[in-house]
């Protein structure tokens, strides 16, 4: 089974979290690259964000949090669709963004 | 020597401040989880070093965070707050059945005994507790499952659970509140649950003295009297001394007794302070001065408390965690507003000084009185 690396852009407040600084994510993603593998895998390297981008146990996406790649909206995408080959491939990354949703 | 430390949680981030035994000089550390909603901070009594906080945020969800060396350095822990069995439903506001749903943990209260066990006081509202440290965490579903669950409705900032106390006399006693179901009791660590609302009567039900229903904004406890209860409901200051079965209304001589918080003296279990807000449609200080309101007969009798505090054009309002005292032996009382202020009184409420001014708007306050070094 070939092994990806994937590129994952976290919103800041993740970043400060998960303690990755201000850097890209680099993911090693075992067989397809979709969202469920990739935040898998995101999850597995860094626990702490665990139920912060989807819930726990029903893994669905959080209300504000949206997936971005390839300049199109994958928020709504089923969790096992491949990923944009260039995202997959490691040229374009996946962003995980924070809804714009007011500046309370 | 004693050193205190009060714990600040904010819509934008946790601060701690930290003073000698004088409390006139302060250092300010912070802001911690910087950007996150800190709805509640607080110590162990078995462990003054060990932090527990409350991070959360509408992008984000909830996040629990755990120090071990009194806030300089902090590590993320489970947040996963699942609900036991079928959750069910509770009232919406328009009074219709509602789901369930785990919104964010308003309320920390750590054992008394144990440092690795803590109660958590959640929205929706509903009980928690860990036995390891914060890793995992567990519905005391017997407080959902009293049977009057599915009346609670609500109130204006959550149907929350926000307040829990533990009876230092007998551990298995504790008592919570819910906005808008009311006061609870257990006498048995959490198994099983009774409403403690005899006495409360509330104009926003249809049956002003139902059995659940009321928005009780806060309860303080002084530690040698745990059968004494105070009360800030929605409107109406009460107190009860029998640890619940029966309350009495001590508003007295309040200009309002709509408010938020209400704590007790360290040393002085009749002695308890108030912070009057106008009404529930216009949450600030009457006349746009800020009083806090002392009475040293348990209620009834109150004084304003003005030295140091604002007395023209303050708008803000004091919200239901954000009060606390010290136990130095001229006992502190401490305060923050939704302006961004904290305020100490080093006299029990004689004088008044801001320790800082421009914080995010204060949502909670904890204070630990600490030996010195």
């Amino acid at each position: 089974m070939r092994a990806l690396m994937i590129k994952v852009v976290l919103p800041a407040h993740l970043r400060t979290l998960a303690g990755v600084g201000g850097g890209d994510v680099l993911l090693d993603v075992r067989g397809q690259a979709t969202l469920r593998s990739v935040l898998d895998a995101l999850e597995a390297r860094y626990p702490t964000l665990r139920g912060t981008i989807r819930d726990h146990g029903t893994h669905k996406r959080r209300a504000f949090i949206r997936f971005f790649a390839c300049e199109e909206d994958l928020s709504h995408e089923p969790p096992d669709a491949p990923l944009p080959e260039a995202v997959a491939s490691g040229a374009e990354p996946l962003y995980v963004v924070g809804a714009i949703a007011g500046g309370a | 020597m004693s050193n205190v430390r009060v714990l600040v949680g904010t819509r934008k981030g946790a601060f701690i401040l930290s003073s000698d035994a004088k409390r006139d000089r302060w250092e300010v550390s912070g802001p911690h989880f910087a950007g996150w909603e800190i709805y509640h901070l607080k110590g162990s009594p078995a462990d003054p070093s060990r932090l527990y906080a409350s991070q959360s945020s509408g992008w984000f969800g909830q996040v629990i965070q755990r120090s071990s060396d009194g806030g300089t350095t902090w590590e993320a822990v489970g947040n996963e707050f699942v609900y036991d069995g079928v959750p069910g439903t509770h009232q919406w506001y328009d009074g219709t059945p509602h789901p369930w749903e785990f919104k964010r943990v308003w309320h920390l209260e750590p054992s008394l005994t144990d440092p690795d066990t803590v109660y958590a006081g959640v929205e929706d509202a509903a009980m928690f507790r860990t036995t390891d440290g914060g890793r995992s965490w567990h519905e005391l579903s017997g407080l959902r499952g009293h049977g009057s669950g599915p009346r609670w409705q609500p109130g204006a900032g959550g149907l929350c659970l926000h307040t829990i106390l533990i009876d230092p006399k007998n551990h298995d006693r504790m008592f919570i509140a819910i906005s808008a179901a009311g006061a609870f009791r257990t006498d048995d660590g959490g198994k099983t649950w009774q409403p403690i609302n005899r006495g409360l009567r509330s104009q926003y039900i249809p049956d002003q003295d139902a059995e659940v229903g009321h928005c009780v904004h806060r309860l303080a406890m002084h530690a040698s009297r745990p059968d004494v209860l105070f009360m800030q409901k929605h409107w109406d200051v009460m107190r009860t001394d029998n640890a619940g079965d029966s309350w009495t209304e001590v508003s007295g001589n309040l200009p309002t007794d709509f408010g938020f918080v209400i704590d007790v003296h360290a040393h002085e279990p009749e002695t308890i302070y108030v912070v009057p807000i106008k009404n529930d449609s216009e949450h600030f200080p009457p006349d746009g001065k800020l009083r806090v309101y002392r009475s040293r007969t348990g209620g009834h009798e109150w004084e304003a408390l003005t030295n140091g505090l604002p007395q023209s054009d303050c708008y803000v309002n004091v919200l239901r965690d954000a009060m606390a005292v010290d136990s130095l032996d001229k006992c502190g009382i401490y305060f923050g507003t939704t302006g961004g202020q904290v305020y100490v009184s080093p006299d029990a409420g004689d004088t008044w000084t801001s320790i800082v001014r421009d914080l995010p708007p204060v949502v909670s306050i904890e204070v630990q009185t600490l030996a010195a070094p």
